[in-house]
């Protein structure tokens, strides 16, 4: 397995996409710490970055990739190699390589200029969100065989996740304000890892209170140690499915 | 060596394979042959594990293929069309294919890698290679690791006549070691004298399965290219 791991990496750091969007993190985080004072704002203003950067660049960077590297998979595939094994090494140095970028890009300046709780919970959950949205990329590029389909279908996805969601959510909020929805909208907050990842910073850096009695109920869920560990188990659920049916679709798929 | 029991396989609405059933033995040379989207590729995908069948089995020396891996270590493949990572020189590719195997330097056969001067182009990109040179990095590797059976689809497609003719030198001499070796080709007159089996494969199925000899006695001419045409033509009239 290392092996196909060692291949896919070495041929990922020697791609220019990757390296242009490594060098936009840093040039962004440097110049977003540079213009503030405070650690805790220079935070929030990377958080809306990252929460639209990452999942988009983990998303259809993945997706380009897989499509072209399908005369590589097809070449292994006639090897005496498992298919699993394939697949597995291949979403390992896709994400690794995704997420390291993010560490460099966005990792090394928190660690300068931020290095407190918020600083390192949007490190965390940026990384988590790049191997949630190369693991989705996986499933759309798995299932769909046309290029311009995929990556399209991979655009959607995030245009979903990114903003179409939250329309969703605004809406059903107006809708219900009647009622008490607040522990609704904690689990409701589950269906999407963008936002669980944005209530998890805002959380870290006190900005409840502006988030009135919703903002409350957040902080009692996930202030508490059960709510934390069913966060993270979401958020690994949200990594582990999407690869596990891509994984599945795979085995049976015909090259 | 490979049994091939009932196997279907349908694309959409297309039937590829319809209950193919062959049974190919070590020291055969046999040639796939059969009229475009016949399912020779297919078939040939489905011993490698590369397309999975809907229904029917394959045996891999007695052995049930299924979900299994390892089998493949036996099987040298060259593809109709190589199609390799193109950021990879050759020399990269090459290395990756050993490193993947697992086989010790000294056991290579290295022949067609010398034959072919592939020594001096090591260095270029997969993606500037001309149609025949990749062909011919297919072939190298195809026999690089001594498989028990090679499986050749159009081999000669895109090579020119000298490497044509070294590539068919080194069949016949890998036919003399038992192995077996599966050749599909439009161009009939390269197989005389190679094959000594042949499978005609029709709208998915394989229409007869003779040796070459039995073949050639039975439509009384001692070219495969004319024998195929009568079998055609005396097809058409039937239908």
């Amino acid at each position: 397995m290392h092996k196909i791991i060692k291949y896919v990496v070495a041929d990922l750091l020697r791609n220019r996409t990757l390296l242009v969007y490594t060098v936009l993190l840093l040039v962004l985080s440097v110049s977003v710490f540079g213009m503030e004072d405070n650690a805790d704002k220079g935070v929030v203003s990377l958080l809306n970055i990252v929460l639209f950067v990452v999942p988009l660049v983990s998303i259809i960077f993945s997706t380009v990739y897989l499509y072209n590297s399908g005369e590589f998979i097809e070449l292994l595939v006639s090897q005496p190699i498992r298919r699993s094994t394939i697949w597995m090494s291949i979403f390992i140095g896709l994400a690794g390589t995704v997420a390291l970028a993010f560490i460099v890009g966005v990792g090394i300046p928190v660690l300068l200029y931020a290095a407190t709780a918020s600083g390192a919970m949007l490190v965390g959950c940026g990384c988590i969100l790049s191997l949630i949205f190369v693991s989705v990329a996986l499933w759309a590029a798995v299932r769909i065989r046309d290029k311009a389909k995929g990556i399209g279908l991979s655009i959607l996805v995030w245009l979903y996740f990114a903003l179409l969601f939250d329309a969703l959510v605004l809406f059903l909020l107006f809708q219900f304000s009647d009622y008490p929805i607040e522990k609704g909208m904690v689990v409701l907050s589950m269906l999407n890892p963008v936002d669980i990842s944005r209530i998890l910073i805002l959380l870290e850096i006190d900005l409840s209170a502006l988030m009135g009695y919703t903002g409350a109920i957040f902080r009692n869920f996930f202030g508490t140690g059960g709510g934390m560990a069913i966060t993270l188990v979401v958020l690994v659920l949200w990594t582990v499915v999407p690869m596990w049916l891509s994984l599945r679709y795979f085995k049976r798929k015909d090259l | 060596m490979i049994t091939i029991q009932n196997i279907s396989k349908r694309f959409g609405k297309l039937q590829v394979l319809d209950q193919v059933s062959l049974t190919l033995a070590g020291g055969e040379c046999v040639a796939l042959i059969g009229p475009n989207g016949s399912g020779k590729t297919t078939l040939i995908k489905a011993i490698l594990g590369m397309v999975i069948p809907e229904s029917g089995s394959l045996l891999f020396q007695g052995q049930p293929v299924g979900q299994q891996w390892a089998y493949r270590q036996h099987i040298g493949y060259m593809p109709q069309i190589g199609r390799y990572p193109e950021n990879m020189t050759i020399g990269q590719v090459l290395d990756m294919m050993k490193d993947i195997r697992k086989m010790p330097e000294a056991e290579l056969d290295t022949d067609l890698f010398t034959a072919f001067g592939l020594r001096a182009m090591l260095h270029k990109r997969m993606r500037t290679l001309s149609g025949g040179t990749r062909q011919k990095v297919s072939a190298c590797l195809a026999f690089l690791f001594n498989p028990d059976v090679l499986i050749l689809d159009e081999p000669t497609a895109g090579l020119d006549p000298v490497s044509t003719e070294l590539l068919k030198d080194k069949i016949s001499a890998e036919r003399q070691k038992n192995k077996l070796i599966i050749i599909t080709s439009h161009v009939l007159s390269d197989l005389d004298g190679l094959i000594s089996e042949v499978v005609y494969m029709q709208d998915g199925k394989p229409l007869f399965h003779k040796s070459l000899q039995a073949l050639k006695a039975e439509t009384d001419t001692d070219r495969l290219s004319a024998a195929i045409a009568r079998v055609m033509a005396v097809h058409e009239l039937m239908d």
